[in-house]
């Protein structure tokens, strides 16, 4: 579906690509790592037909350069960095929807669902979209590119900016879309995206250094039960369980709640900063048919 | 036509909110209101007196004005989007780059003119409402060239922003091409001619094609038809059109420099890295 055969990019002296070729096939779900100026986001503004480059590009046969509204049109993209767009927020997604042909609703409920109030009086849908928070941009960005029949979703760090809780929807819609599209994740670490994709591709000075199919165990919708037991109550140790959504029995030792199993890497990552006051913890993947009980639901 | 229409009404909108807008709608209006403030309707300078006095008046610091204010905030707005990954998010969205670009003209062309116009349109009801008489036909010329003016610069700032890569260099080179065509005016040209260095057809073609000098020499050509306050130039500019042809002149030789700037631009635009 997506061909890069022997793409190059040179700025100035610098060859930022060198020579990519890969083939990446409907429904994969790709990983692009490597670190800061590996070639990361020069290959996917080649993908995305906004860069000149050696070596061909193609989406269905199709080059994104020459068949712009064609190609693009089928592409929803996440950048890392938000544009400052002095718009409103409603406007930039009537106009997102009217450039893309899609329903600008589809583009609010997914908004919606991402937690983002666009309805209330003090809700973000009048309020310029450069004045919302960066995590309130990226559920939005997100929104846009996931409110349209896209057959390739390019995400740019798209999780990073997110709470535990817009992740786990996250992750939802990701999963609705699994069968349906291409999912080009890029990040500066594999631990961010890895519970995300069946491969991971990492670049390294403008090169393919691995190319390499994961077992895909983690399903996008899977959900971890977890327990906590800490030695004493610590206020700090609250607070970071408030951002997950956890809940205590009144005394701040015993916490309870789940984690988006995509998002359990991250989620253990947190609760290692406090290894010295965690005593007990368990993590049981939850049987979507059986419930956490084990018991049918 | 669609996508066009998108992208210049997303100018307009992202343009109505910046803070350049607001000086420059602000520094447009103001002069309008302190020329009326100072009683100018009310002097009389080479026979004029009312709101033809303002209009010249307010042409005159408009030529001044409107060039480095068009070019600036084009180069900086264009070139700052692309730097600050504007450019990278809407440009991958599915928007043809013919769209992008002439549509991103014709927003800025909207937001550029419409205050400098609108300043004129409020002298002629202030006017009207006062009793003055409104000289209709002045006031017709004066927004035709007003209009080309804005085109013009607007033409060459985009062709600035597609060359540039930086905004600290497209600035730069922006206020570069203003100074050059200052430096041209019809009193440097004289100058030179007096020191004999170049040949007197030269210095007059230089102002000839001088877009700036263009401007001045049609909006002085309304109230001074001789064209005397230019000295020996304007024998030859009136010998070669006429006091009407250099005014039609005026109007369409900068349209055809700022379209052919914009074109320039576009296949500059078009062929190189977008973001």
């Amino acid at each position: 579906m997506i061909k890069f055969q022997n793409v190059a990019k040179t700025f100035r002296r610098a060859r930022v690509l060198d020579g990519i070729d890969l083939e990446i096939a409907l429904g994969e779900r790709v990983a692009l790592i490597g670190s800061n100026g590996a070639g990361k986001t020069t290959l996917i503004r080649c993908l995305l037909g906004e860069y000149n480059h050696e070596g061909v590009v193609t989406i269905d046969g199709r080059s994104p350069r020459t068949d712009r509204t064609a190609v693009l049109g089928s592409i929803g993209f996440v950048p890392q960095l938000p544009p400052p767009l002095k718009m409103p927020v409603g406007q930039l997604i009537e106009f997102a929807a009217s450039l893309c042909g899609s329903d600008p609703k589809r583009i609010f409920d997914i908004a919606r669902r991402l937690g983002l109030d666009l309805d209330s009086a003090n809700g973000v849908a009048g309020r310029q979209f450069v004045r919302l928070s960066g995590g309130m941009k990226q559920k939005l960005l997100i929104a846009i590119a996931l409110g349209r029949d896209a057959k390739v979703l390019v995400l740019d760090e798209p999780a990073a900016n997110l709470d535990p809780e817009a992740r786990k929807i996250f992750f939802e819609l990701l999963a609705e879309r699994a069968e349906s599209a291409t999912m080009l994740i890029s990040s500066h670490r594999l631990d961010e995206v890895s519970t995300l994709v069946n491969r991971v591709i990492e670049l390294d000075l403008g090169k393919v250094v691995l190319d390499d199919r994961v077992a895909d165990d983690v399903a996008l919708t899977g959900r971890l039960d977890c327990r906590i037991v800490v030695k004493r109550p610590e206020a700090a140790f609250a607070k970071a369980m408030a951002v997950w959504k956890f809940t205590d029995r009144g005394d701040g030792l015993e916490w309870t709640g789940d984690v988006a199993g995509p998002d359990r890497l991250r989620f253990m990552g947190m609760a290692s900063r406090y290894v010295a006051l965690i005593s007990d913890i368990s993590l049981r993947e939850v049987d979507e048919k059986l419930g956490a009980s084990g018991t049918p639901n | 036509m669609k996508q066009l229409w998108l992208t210049a009404k997303l100018d307009i909108v992202e343009s109505l909110r910046a803070r350049w807008f607001q000086i420059y709608t602000l520094v447009f209006g103001g002069i309008v209101a302190l020329l009326f403030l100072f009683g100018l309707t009310e002097s009389r300078v080479l026979g004029f007196i009312g709101l033809s006095r303002l209009l010249v008046t307010y042409i005159q610091l408009t030529m001044a004005i409107l060039p480095i204010f068009v070019l600036i905030t084009t180069v900086r707005s264009v070139a700052g989007d692309r730097e600050a990954g504007v450019f990278e998010y809407l440009l991958s969205l599915p928007v043809s780059l013919g769209a992008w670009f002439w549509g991103k003209i014709l927003g800025r062309y909207v937001v550029i003119f419409l205050p400098v116009f609108a300043a004129m349109v409020g002298a002629v009801i202030w006017a009207l409402i006062a009793g003055i008489e409104v000289p209709w036909g002045m006031f017709g010329y004066y927004t035709a060239l007003i209009a080309v003016m804005a085109a013009c610069f607007l033409g060459i700032g985009m062709l600035i922003s597609a060359v540039a890569r930086s905004t600290d260099m497209a600035q730069g080179a922006a206020f570069l091409v203003w100074l050059t065509l200052l430096l041209f005016l019809d009193l440097i040209l004289l100058g030179v001619m007096i020191q004999g260095k170049v040949a007197p057809e030269v210095a007059v073609t230089l102002a000839l094609a001088n877009p700036l000098q263009v401007f001045r020499t049609a909006a002085l050509a309304l109230f001074d038809p001789q064209l005397i306050v230019l000295g020996p130039s304007a024998y030859v500019i009136l010998d070669l059109f006429g006091a009407t042809g250099y005014q039609i002149f005026a109007l369409v030789y900068p349209t055809v420099v700022g379209l052919a700037a914009a074109t320039l631009g576009y296949q500059l635009f078009r062929r190189g890295d977008l973001p």
